[in-house]
């Protein structure tokens, strides 16, 4: 039990702590996080089941890439003993938990899931994997991308804390080890709260948690000597059948010209007119 | 920028070799502990295909390419979120901070093994990391001045102490080195240069006098290669002056810069003079062999050659995807810009050369990782004249679709026009590496073909054979057959024609290099213009191989797209196709499409009055 109290001087500031930052299984880039010039138009399949994503770059969530630069940065200030990736979904998902590994981690887990079943795998089924993965390597922490962005979902961090029964602090924009507990900074809608979680617990990510930093070609070259070990679900024992279908994916619709009016009473009956008031 | 690599004086070395037709057996055979590999551009000027080292097309392993890719990501992100080449260019520097991120990101140390620090990349992952850092140009040529050419002796002949002591700190970056054999006096006559190195009364020390010129990096570098001239005693006791490379260092003393150049473009890349005055050199730090410094400066240059064709590469790939943007949005006439076939042309231009270049480019990074010590001079000469002359034209049209936009400081186009126009000069002007071409592949015609003729003289019964058979099968015009084409073919039967048209060039090619010997003999060396058309054959030869090489592996294995390659591929061979007939009848004895006699006594008449010498077209007889 980590940080058994006694004299400060004899407590040593390194706690055996494992540490377990997770992504999602990688994502198209989306055009608007990226400044620069054309990158892929998000076009949606003829079958209306998805969007298209063969050929598209795929890449690590921007949150978890934060989630995984944090978890590094325990490490290197010894708080943790040890910091393993892991992801869930095809097999492209190992180049992602390589770029962990590059930035830092020691090692790394891959879920494999059939690229056919990859569509259905939403948050609550790698919930469920990341729970059984949580127990299985007993760690202490969880730390994730409080949402991919590909579909908003904003759920996997808060069903893997429920179906673990473990304290979370979701939003962080700060992370503090206060001996056996952590204290979470959260950016909330009416501004900052700050939470202090009993360990284990699960941490999903924010924007200004953090600033990732680049994984180096040096780095990279010398992850490729760390392991990442390659199982399926069902050695879990998890289930990833879903209780939902997709029942169409849809263009949004296209911006309408808008109409100019000239005082308050034509916009009122315009209004009417519409049918919206 | 000491770039200029070829010189005429090998040329005319090249050229006494040639004129070898007639008595080959006094020429000394240097001794190789490898065998020399049969090199592709050689054999062509014999009329022949050395298939073995162009088909397949180069692969590398799945491995291989998840690294790439994984090495990729990171440096590409970097150039996308913090490189603002505007800036650069404006402020003629690039940021300190930039500066620092490349070197923690490992791009100082690409090529210098991992047991030095470096990441100890092959030809073809240095060549696919070259693509990425195309983004800005100053960047490109610091980190290039910097490995390419600037340490690149070290890890070629460096000893293993000079290996230890020098490689992990340019790997870091904490020190950049620079290239330094341009002088005010010589520029592609590299062998003239004159700075000079005397060893001192102890024997413990060279003394290195001199001024070099357009240096890059010169004002950042603390390793400096040198090439200077030394006094080698000969074996037969008299002493020669040859030229010597040595490792500088900075704190030797006596070393001082120029202001950095004022240039057209690069302008964020250091450019400036470098004086040695009295600076001692350790004996330790001569670099290979004293008297080898200049065979060293070749291949140095001819080792990075090839890496501009997938630099270049990279960039008009990003061109087009910032062009294609306005072109498809752009109204005139009520319709898109996108909709003209003027337009269009210039997309398929674009396309076209990227193909090629990259073709070329990945072809010849193959050929290079191949274990042994291949030669592959001519073909990564080859891959810079047509990737340098591709980047002007391409950044020209891409402007030129922009039309007064593409004028404006607001938009990319003029500053990469202005840092394109180097390509062309340096590292060897596309003058000299088109003389460089031509010639090294008729020195191998003429040695292999003189040897034939000795053979003959001598009675060899299957020689006389094999030359009456060719002379029978072009009195009957019998069509070629190179092994590329029909069930066994190594081209897919979708690029049957193009790989047919290749085949034809290249037997008529043959013959005609071999009537160009026997016509001009060893003054073809003198005949420029002759040999301009030579190489732009070869060139265009290299280039149809590489695509057919790389559209058959493409279709073969099935990659995405395959049938734009087809098009790319057979558009290219089409057109390279007939570029050629047109050379090779100028080629032609008393071909009247050659006007090479009347563009000399132009060009002599102009050159005496030193103005156009006609009379103004208002001008009377009064």
């Amino acid at each position: 039990d980590p940080g058994q109290g006694g004299p400060a001087s004899s407590r040593s500031l390194w706690s055996p702590w494992r540490l377990l930052p997770c992504e999602p299984w990688p994502l198209p880039q989306e055009p608007l996080t990226l400044p620069s010039p054309p990158a892929e138009q998000i076009r949606v399949k003829p079958d209306k089941t998805g969007v298209v994503t063969d050929g598209v770059k795929h890449s690590m969530n921007p949150f978890c890439e934060i989630a995984v630069e944090e978890a590094v940065r325990l490490k290197e200030k010894k708080l943790v003993k040890e910091v393993i990736a892991v992801s869930c979904g095809p097999v492209q998902c190992q180049e992602t938990i390589r770029t962990a590994l590059a930035m830092g981690a020691d090692r790394g887990i891959h879920v494999e899931v059939p690229a056919a079943e990859a569509d259905r795998v939403g948050p609550l089924q790698v919930a469920r994997v990341l729970a059984k993965l949580a127990e299985r390597e007993k760690v202490d922490l969880v730390l994730l991308g409080k949402q991919a962005i590909d579909d908003d979902c904003n759920q996997t961090g808060q069903m893997t804390a429920g179906l673990l029964d473990w304290p979370q602090g979701t939003f962080a924009s700060q992370v503090t080890l206060e001996g056996a507990k952590l204290k979470v900074e959260r950016e909330i809608d009416g501004g900052l709260e700050t939470l202090r979680l009993k360990l284990p617990a699960v941490v999903t990510t924010d924007l200004r948690l953090n600033e990732p930093r680049y994984a180096t070609l040096p780095n990279i070259m010398k992850a490729k000597k760390k392991k990442i070990e390659v199982i399926k679900a069902s050695d879990l024992g998890v289930d990833l059948s879903s209780k939902l279908t997709v029942v169409s994916v849809e263009d949004p619709p296209q911006r309408t010209a808008g109409v100019k009016v000239e005082t308050t009473e034509d916009l009122v009956a315009k209004l009417k007119e519409v049918g919206r008031i | 920028m000491s770039r200029c690599g070829l010189f005429l004086r090998r040329a005319a070395a090249a050229g006494r070799a040639c004129r070898a037709l007639v008595a080959f057996t006094a020429s000394r055979r240097p001794l190789r502990t490898s065998p020399q590999s049969r090199a592709f551009a050689k054999e062509l000027c014999l009329g022949k295909i050395e298939k073995n080292g162009v088909f397949p097309f180069p692969e590398v392993s799945q491995d291989e390419l998840n690294e790439i890719n994984q090495l990729v990501k990171p440096v590409e992100k970097f150039f996308i979120e913090e490189v603002d080449p505007q800036k650069i260019d404006r402020e003629g520097k690039i940021p300190d901070d930039t500066l620092e991120k490349l070197k923690s990101l490992g791009l100082f140390g690409m090529q210098i093994p991992e047991e030095y620090g470096g990441l100890g990349l092959s030809n073809t992952m240095y060549a696919r990391l070259g693509e990425t850092i195309s983004l800005d140009g100053s960047i490109t040529v610091t980190l290039t001045g910097h490995q390419a050419i600037g340490l690149k002796g070290i890890i070629l002949v460096g000893t293993e102490e000079q290996k230890a002591k020098y490689l992990p700190k340019l790997a870091s970056g904490e020190h950049i080195a620079a290239f330094c054999l341009t002088e005010p006096g010589s520029g592609s006559d590299a062998a003239s240069i004159q700075t000079r190195a005397t060893l001192s009364e102890d024997k413990k020390h060279y003394i290195l006098n001199g001024c070099k010129v357009w240096i890059t990096n010169g004002g950042l570098a603390s390793i400096f290669t040198v090439f200077a001239r030394t006094e080698v005693a000969d074996s037969d006791g008299s002493v020669k002056d040859k030229i010597t490379a040595f490792i500088v260092e900075r704190d030797f003393g006596g070393i001082t810069n120029g202001k950095p150049e004022d240039k057209l473009g690069l302008r964020g890349s250091n450019t400036c003079e470098v004086h040695f005055e009295n600076t001692k050199v350790p004996i330790q730090n001569v670099l290979g062999e004293v008297g080898g410094g200049f065979k060293l400066a070749m291949n140095i240059l001819n080792s990075g050659r090839f890496s501009m064709g997938s630099i270049v590469a990279g960039m008009i790939k990003k061109l087009i995807e910032l062009t294609a943007e306005y072109a498809c949005t752009r109204k005139q006439f009520n319709r898109k810009l996108s909709e003209f076939g003027l337009i269009q042309e210039k997309f398929a231009l674009m396309a076209q050369k990227a193909y090629v270049m990259e073709s070329m480019a990945y072809l010849t990074a193959g050929m290079l990782d191949q274990p042994g010590v291949p030669d592959c001079s001519i073909e990564a000469a080859m891959v810079k004249v047509f990737s340098s002359e591709g980047a002007w034209q391409c950044v020209s049209e891409a402007l030129q679709i922009l039309g007064g936009l593409g004028y404006m400081t607001d938009y990319p186009y003029e500053r990469m026009l202005r840092d394109a126009r180097i390509l062309l000069i340096f590292e060897g002007t596309n003058e000299i590496l088109r003389l460089f071409i031509a010639l090294t592949g008729l020195r191998h015609a003429g040695r292999i073909l003189t040897g034939k003729m000795n053979e003959l003289k001598w009675g060899n019964v299957g020689v006389a054979m094999g030359i009456i058979g060719q002379k029978l099968r072009d009195a009957l015009c019998q069509t070629v057959n190179m092994g590329l084409t029909g069930k066994l073919g190594l081209v897919h039967p979708s690029l049957e024609d193009s790989a047919t048209k290749l085949e034809q060039n290249v037997y008529y090619f043959g013959r005609t290099v071999e009537s160009l010997l026997h016509r001009f003999g060893k003054s073809i060396v003198d005949e420029q213009l002759v040999l301009k058309r030579v190489a732009n054959i070869l060139i265009n030869m290299y280039g149809m191989t590489a695509v057919l090489s790389r559209a058959s592996r493409s279709i073969r294995t099935g990659l995405r797209d395959h049938d734009q390659e087809i098009l790319l591929a057979n558009m290219f061979c089409v057109e390279a196709y007939f570029q050629n007939l047109f050379s090779l009848s100028q080629l032609e004895k008393n071909a009247p499409e050659n006007l090479d006699k009347q563009t000399k006594k132009i060009a002599q008449q102009i050159l005496e009055k030193r103005a156009y010498i006609c009379a103004h077209p208002l001008d009377r007889m009064s």
